[in-house]
């Protein structure tokens, strides 16, 4: 066990944890911060992703020790008041079906929208291919982005 | 049930005095959810964090606070067929409320006030509609009643909207909130008028899933966020498919940081302690010897069975119409072809995950509260029961939203594996299986090999048709009574079974999720054999079937053709054409279940020598839609779902040990591989039925279809990647 601190969702917290411990469970077990979600465990679903200086990074496979004084990002920490134009847009658009793959996609989907404010459908599928949403949403998936990319001038 | 409310609604009001309390799940969980170090946040169920008011409870459904807040509660698990939002609006609607005033709560079960707390089989929505509505309505004319009292009017003068009671004559309103004290302290009608369907304001409207706030910020909602101070959490191992437990070394996984105890039952090796990676990370440290336990099984003894089985003579017969053997003979031309699918895991994005608390007296458990994702809340308690040998009213089962399921989590294993870990450790256990372990632990869709033969006169009129089905684990593995029995004067459907150690259950839309891609592609061999046109082809044996019926038939004639015919038409059947000006290849496919109707056409182009799935058009009828953005996106994401596995899924073994484990070698379909889908509905009235599994079905025969359309080669084997020649669809 080790003392980590961490940056997260813009505060500082302190925790415990075997150096190895993806961040993923730190945020879980540790933090209580269950948004962030396990879907497969190594890097291949998404629904763990959460953002790392503002990339989007797959929490299941990011040891705790390496996180260092990064800026970390999850869901509860994406806006204030759950108003991002991700979110909002997947409220429009109504995405979610059993929801939890979504938190991932959300963020898979801010982060692509930092980086590219207006990203083509190409764009979009090929970034958030790497998320599965077993439920079948994608249509709204790649709607939503559309409708956020809209809101982000 | 009107006598068990009047009751109800009596205990209420003496037990408050005119007033009941409210209900006390409003966890109100701060915007600001990090909390470092204790105190995590425990479970919402709510749709708002409303703060709780003394409510009136009018019935098992729902309860109206002096301020006019409505609370609904909702009693079916919800794993993402809407039902938490579909049920609400139905009470809304006969209640006449302000949708922005209602707040949904998740009920725990409660076997007092509801029937049927179940999701499968799609049929939530059926089971419950009228219960629903007349909830609704009863509380709405015992509002009316309170505030006719209350004006000295009759009550046929009164009129609702939007929670509040009007009286035009005199040019007076008043608030449900204002009348709920008064209401509750009246007799319940016996029976109620419901609304005419035409004055529906909030059914067949575009409502959003009421859950949306919490999930698009990540609020603690599903079992595997669930949090209780001083609990632990467990995994298991598991031996595969026909091995047992020989011994156990767990010297080196005891000693590691965390770990509370190694326990052994029913060949399972259980690691508990206090967080997850380090339970997984003890887990791997186990030293496990595994031996033989009767027969195990590889895809090389299934393909040899399913030859076995198809040719033998031992099948059961499900159903015989008119003399199969002289249609054969005096036919003209003879169709046959053989269809095959695999066993596939459920895959749901939340793997299995319960919490189970066991508690003690001074002779061995008493009682025990459990807490998690289960379809089959009911079942899960009363194999518990049986497990801790207590009576079923002494465990409680709090429900949580699932992440997905179909099919999965009517099984009650992981919920018994629970409360048998809490016991054994006697301290409150959340059990989580990885996804290893939920692809690997056991509960596969049947893998089945189909035979068709069909008997064609020189007319091409269809005059024989065999089925069998060869099926490992999944019983009668067809469905005699579906489509095109009734349309065929001879007729031997029939059906062999392999018991193996491999275990199955129900996978969404069980049996016609494979059963009717392969019916529909063959009827399209069928049909080109023929050399009719597809549609045509169904359409006319339909006529038949309604003209000279032979025996009995489970669908509808009429609302079967109406699908059909609405497919084709919005897909433009027949007539399009690509920019190339070439006929797009077109597939087509209808197929019914669980009491809806779905019929669907898929569209594949070339491109650069490659044939690309474009688009799949679907025409549904489940009678009343309730909610436009709810049924689309069941609609869609079955049709993603059937595209998916029907692609890819594929899940094979090697001497009982499953050889795909996580999403690395098994493949679920992603956002780049979905065509356009366009979804329309059949507007019919009819009372309405369930869409959480019909639109899967006939989604495999209508890619398979235009594939063949496209290029010629007949696609019968799921899945399709690994068949020969396959040349991809995207
Ligand atoms: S849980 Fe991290 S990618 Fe699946
Ligand atoms: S909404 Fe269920 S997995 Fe995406």
């Amino acid at each position: 066990m080790a003392l980590y601190k961490l940056q997260i969702n813009g505060k500082t917290v302190q925790t415990e944890a075997d150096p190895d411990t993806p961040l993923l469970w730190v945020l879980r077990d540790n933090l209580g911060l269950v948004g962030t979600k396990y879907g497969c465990g190594i890097a291949m679903c998404g629904a763990c992703t959460v953002h790392v200086n503002g990339e989007a990074t797959r929490s299941c496979v990011l040891p705790v020790s390496s996180v260092s004084s990064a800026k970390i990002t999850t869901i509860e920490g994406l806006s204030k008041n759950g108003d991002h134009p991700v979110q909002q847009a997947w409220d429009e658009v109504d995405v979610p079906q059993c929801g939890y793959c979504q938190a991932g996609q959300i963020m898979t989907a801010a982060a692509l929208l930092k980086r590219n404010p207006k990203p083509s459908t190409e764009e979009i599928d090929a970034t958030m291919s790497g998320n599965i949403c077993r439920c079948g949403t994608y249509h709204r998936i790649r709607e939503a982005v559309k409708v956020a990319s809209a809101k982000t001038k | 049930m009107t006598s068990t409310r009047r009751s109800f609604l009596k205990i209420a009001a003496s037990a408050g005095g005119g007033l009941v309390l409210g209900f006390n799940w409003f966890d109100a969980v701060a915007a600001d959810t990090l909390q470092a170090g204790g105190g995590l946040p425990a479970l919402v169920h709510s749709s708002k964090n409303a703060a709780a008011a003394a409510s009136v409870e009018f019935n098992s459904f729902l309860s109206i606070a002096p301020d006019g807040l409505v609370t609904i509660l909702s009693p079916n698990p919800e794993i993402g067929q809407g039902i938490k939002t579909a049920f609400p609006i139905v009470v809304a609607e006969e209640l006449d409320v302000d949708w922005n005033r209602v707040n949904v709560v998740q009920s725990a079960l409660d076997n007092k006030k509801f029937d049927r707390q179940l999701t499968g089989g799609s049929g939530a929505i059926k089971h419950s509609w009228t219960r629903l509505r007349k909830a609704g309505a009863t509380a709405r004319q015992l509002l009316m009643q309170a505030a006719a009292q209350r004006w000295s009017v009759p009550v046929t003068e009164l009129t609702t909207d939007k929670g509040v009671v009007f009286h035009k004559a005199s040019n007076r309103k008043l608030p449900y909130g204002e009348l709920v004290a008064d209401a509750a302290k009246l007799p319940v009608p016996a029976d109620v008028p419901l609304k005419d369907p035409k004055s529906f304001k909030l059914i067949g409207g575009t409502i959003k899933n009421v859950d949306n706030k919490n999930i698009l910020t990540g609020k603690p909602l599903f079992g595997i966020d669930f949090y209780r101070e001083g609990m632990l959490t467990g995994m298991i191992q598991r031996p595969a498919f026909g091995y047992k437990l020989k011994s156990v070394d767990a010297k080196a996984a005891k000693a590691m940081p965390g770990i509370v105890d190694v326990v052994t039952f029913k060949n399972n090796v259980a690691v508990v302690g206090k967080s997850t990676w380090q339970v997984k990370k003890a887990r791997e440290a186990l030293k496990i010897e595994w031996e033989k336990d009767g027969s195990t099984e590889s895809n090389a003894d299934h393909d040899r069975l399913f030859t076995e089985m198809l040719n033998g003579g031992k099948a059961t017969v499900q159903r015989k119409d008119g003399d199969v053997d002289a249609a054969f003979k005096s036919a003209a031309k003879v169709v046959k072809a053989e269809y095959q699918c695999p066993f596939l895991p459920h895959s749901p994005m939340e793997p299995m995950n319960f919490f189970a608390h066991v508690k003690f007296g001074p002779n061995g458990p008493e009682s025990c509260e459990l807490a998690g994702p289960t379809q089959t809340p009911d079942m899960a308690r009363n194999e518990t029961a049986k497990l801790l040998n207590i009576p079923a009213d002494k465990i409680t089962v709090e429900l949580t939203r699932m992440g997905g399921g179909f099919g999965r989590r009517l099984k009650a294993d992981y919920v018994v594996e629970a409360a048998e870990l809490s016991s054994l450790v006697k301290a409150p256990v959340k059990l989580i299986w990885t996804r290893e372990d939920d692809m690997t632990g056991g509960s596969y869709r049947p893998a089945v090999r189909y035979r068709f033969e069909a008997a064609l006169d020189a007319q091409g009129n269809l005059i024989g048709y065999k089925l069998r089905g060869a099926s490992i684990n999944a019983g009668n593995s067809t469905r005699q009574d579906n489509f095109p029995s009734g349309a065929v004067p001879n007729l031997l459907i029939d059906s062999v079974d392999h018991k193996s150690p491999i275990t199955t259950g129900a996978w969404r839309a069980p049996i016609t999720n494979f059963l009717a891609f392969a019916e529909q592609s063959f009827i399209d061999e069928v049909a080109t054999a023929a050399g009719k046109d597809p549609v045509q082809f169904r359409l006319d044996l339909l006529d038949k079937a309604k003209a000279s019926p032979t025996g009995a038939i489970k669908y509808d004639i009429d609302r079967m053709i109406a699908v059909i015919k609405l497919a084709a038409e919005k897909a433009g059947w027949g007539q399009k054409k690509g920019a190339d000006g070439k006929a797009v290849a077109q597939g087509f496919s209808v197929y019914f279940s669980h009491n809806s109707y779905v019929a669907q056409v898929g569209e594949v182009v070339m491109q650069k020598g490659k044939p690309v799935l474009q688009k799949i058009y679907a025409a549904a009828d489940c009678g009343i839609i309730i909610n436009q953005s709810g049924a689309r996106q069941q609609v869609m994401g079955g049709i993603v779902d059937g595209i998916g596995h029907a692609m890819y899924g594929n899940m094979t073994f090697k001497d009982g040990v499953p050889q795909q484990a996580n999403f690395n070698d098994y493949r679920l379909i992603r956002m780049n591989e979905v065509p356009a889908v366009e979804v329309h509905f059949v507007d019919n009235g009819i009372e309405p039925t369930g869409l959480g599994e019909p639109a899967l079905p006939p989604t495999g025969a209508a890619v398979s279809n235009a594939y063949f359309k496209a290029t010629g080669q007949r696609l019968r084997n799921q899945p399709f990647i690994n068949q020969d020649g396959f040349k991809g669809v995207s």
